[in-house]
């Protein structure tokens, strides 16, 4: 029984199921739905259906021209991933998962949510499949991303605020798993980045390929060139292996995820899992993850509620490993000035996340050619950060 | 697989032989330090308990209820390790020869490394392991740094587990096996005993190894009747949270060493089933 899930559950040497037993039945039931809908037309069929009336896919992949010429580099190309339905890439993938959940025939999904983005596409879909939703939020990221928990509870989806350990992303998958331990037998957990058990890496990181899939369609019909760059931030690293995935073997296009620097590297207080991190087990993955050498999880520091996570998905540990990714980071300042510039040269306001991509972006661009081509995935958009950074500059809204 | 003819398996012989049940107290190390924790353990087997398991603390403990998280944040408060844990173990052998079974998550082995942890561990004196992060999908690595000369690896069955799981774990488990009473976390409410009874003696038939039960179990009431139809019950939050109460007093080892007795005093009453 054991072996075959072993060989196919990893991700090189990372990945598996780290669960305890009362879960792993139901592990088990989702990777053999998941196996079964992956090559079912009808199944397929459905979710494109759904990406294109609902989500409002395909999201444009934007000539940047003002940013371009501001950094006097590469040509710049951000994949709109904000103007989906709900503001962010995160509905893709619980679109995908809430059709799987009605063919397992379970009613309720519960979900954690970091920035709220995941959690309001959760309660998005929860409202439009007709299912029960709770969403479990660290009650740090509910104070600073308060406009999102008022959108999940107008979605009608009931918020749980967890007060445990760091009072965020980390704490809120803790609870969750505890609640789907409990109800597993009528509730599917609606993971909401490429963490956790097989198979939610590797199904996460399939319905999330729309977006690279898109962006190679895209950037040859508008240049008739592959590009020589992607750029996406990473934080449990959906939205960048998204983009990634469908490229991964033109091994001449360079591949950078950026990951939280928070105060810096050197202060101890960031989410840059590695630069600082060592191969660990947490949240039902073998990953690099911040730790202690007692292997306690350390607490992590960003800006961006959504980056704000001491582990990263499997996927990219293996990537990291074999070089075919380039892992760099964005401190909270840079991400901030990224902020600043992406809205004022091309009227974009940055999810605080995809910030950390343009602060990437503003480095890179301009020390390459102008005929070279860098795509960055701009994954959420920032109208949820409005009143946060309005706070840091001391302004009352 | 190792064939422990080890301190675990010896209890469970004995009992069985004097028609008695396993009365298995959990505590957090390091809770409220691990001086403490080294006091209690000796007050409990003196109580009464047959196996002492012995929680190591981690920071994200996801098959745990608030009782026992909040138990192991006062442990890593302390800067309780499983390398301290260890060194305290070691020292109890000189005082006890108890079963001693750790309850760990698997990053805190992980860290160590799967063969220094099963080295150090027997070295020690420890056991068992219990990991409830680590299903037999995952447990080759630990289970060949352990193999014959590591501590027994127990592996848990909850009322999910398929029927071709329960085979894959009476196969691998060593000493026991751990059956999880509720579809849920550690401290939460017992419900439909005939449905655990049920089960375990189900698992039992099969197994033809001892079945013990825990998660749930908070007075000597639900031990006796869990006990009446297993080889053992594990008491966890409830212990936990008893010292919790007392961590502050001067009552803690003899408020401790009479709870663990009322629970004693509740299996022997029905020790012949």
């Amino acid at each position: 029984m054991a072996r075959v899930p072993v060989k196919q559950s990893r991700f090189g040497k990372y990945g598996g199921q780290y669960v305890p037993e009362t879960l792993m039945p139901a592990i088990l039931e989702l990777e053999k739905v998941y196996a079964r809908v992956r090559r079912d037309r009808s199944f397929q069929r459905e979710f494109q259906d759904c990406l294109r009336q609902y989500v409002g896919r395909p999201t444009p992949l934007y000539f940047a021209k003002q940013l371009t010429r501001t950094l006097g580099g590469a040509k710049i190309y951000l994949k709109r991933e904000d103007l989906c339905h709900t503001g962010a890439h995160k509905i893709n993938n619980t679109v995908g998962q809430a059709l799987l959940t009605k063919r397992m025939k379970k009613r309720r999904i519960i979900a954690e949510t970091g920035a709220g983005q995941h959690g309001v596409a959760v309660a998005t879909i929860a409202a439009m499949f007709g299912l029960e939703a709770e969403v479990y939020m660290g009650t740090e990221d509910m104070a600073r991303q308060a406009l999102n928990v008022f959108r999940m509870r107008l979605l009608g989806a009931k918020v749980i605020g967890v007060d445990a350990g760091s009072r965020t992303l980390k704490d809120a998958i803790s609870e969750a798993m505890r609640d789907w331990t409990t109800n597993v037998r009528t509730t599917h957990y609606l993971l909401g980045s490429v963490l956790g058990a097989h198979p939610y890496p590797m199904m996460i990181r399939d319905f999330q390929s729309v977006i690279g899939r898109e962006t190679r369609r895209q950037i040859l019909s508008a240049e008739g060139t592959l590009p020589h760059s992607l750029v996406a931030c990473v934080g449990g690293g959906s939205n960048s292996i998204g983009l990634f995935y469908p490229f991964i073997k033109d091994t001449r296009i360079k591949m950078v995820g950026v990951e939280a620097g928070g105060m810096g590297l050197a202060s101890g207080k960031h989410a840059a899992r590695f630069a600082g991190g060592v191969p660990g087990v947490l949240h039902g993955t073998m990953t690099y993850l911040l730790q202690d050498r007692h292997g306690q999880v350390n607490s992590t520091h960003s800006v961006s509620a959504g980056l704000d996570y001491p582990a990263v998905g499997p996927e990219h540990a293996m990537h990291h490993d074999s070089g075919r990714i380039q892992y760099t980071s964005a401190t909270d300042q840079e991400a901030l000035e990224a902020f600043d510039l992406l809205s004022r040269e091309e009227g974009i306001i940055p999810a605080l996340e995809s910030a950390h991509a343009v602060a990437e972006v503003m480095k890179r661009a301009p020390k390459m050619k102008k005929n070279q081509i860098l795509i960055m995935n701009l994954s959420g958009r920032g109208d949820k950060d409005v009143n946060q950074i309005a706070q840091m500059r001391g302004i009352q809204l | 697989m190792a064939t422990h003819s080890n301190r675990i398996t010896a209890t469970f012989d004995r009992l069985r032989r004097q028609r008695k049940k396993a009365l298995i107290p959990y505590l957090m190390a390091g809770d409220p330090s691990l001086a403490d924790t080294e006091a209690l353990v000796v007050a409990l087997e003196k109580a009464g308990a047959d196996l002492i398991e012995i929680g190591v603390p981690f920071s994200d403990p996801i098959a745990d209820g608030p009782v026992i998280q909040k138990a192991a944040e006062r442990a890593l408060r302390q800067g309780t390790s499983l390398r301290g844990i260890l060194r305290t173990v070691k020292s109890l052998r000189t005082k006890t020869q108890v079963p001693l079974i750790l309850m760990a998550y698997y990053n805190t082995i992980m860290a160590m490394g799967e063969r220094e942890f099963s080295h150090e561990a027997i070295q020690a004196g420890v056991d068992g392991v219990i990991i409830p992060d680590m299903p037999p999908e995952e447990a080759d690595p630990l289970q060949q740094a352990s193999a014959d000369k590591g501590p027994c690896l127990i592996f848990l069955l909850a009322p999910t587990s398929t029927a071709a799981r329960k085979a894959e774990v009476i196969k691998r488990t060593n000493g026991f096996i751990y059956y999880v009473s509720i579809t849920g976390i550690t401290g939460a409410k017992l419900q439909d005993k005939d449905s655990i009874r049920h089960n375990v003696r189900a698992l039992q038939k099969k197994a033809g190894k001892p079945v013990a039960v825990g998660f749930g179990i908070a007075t000597p009431d639900d031990a006796r009747q869990i006990a009446a139809f297993s080889d053992g019950v594990i008491v966890g939050s409830a212990l936990v949270r008893k010292i919790e109460e007392l961590q502050h007093s001067p009552d803690l080892i003899h408020g401790i060493s009479r709870f663990t007795a009322s629970m004693k005093a509740a299996l022997s009453g029905n020790g012949v089933d």
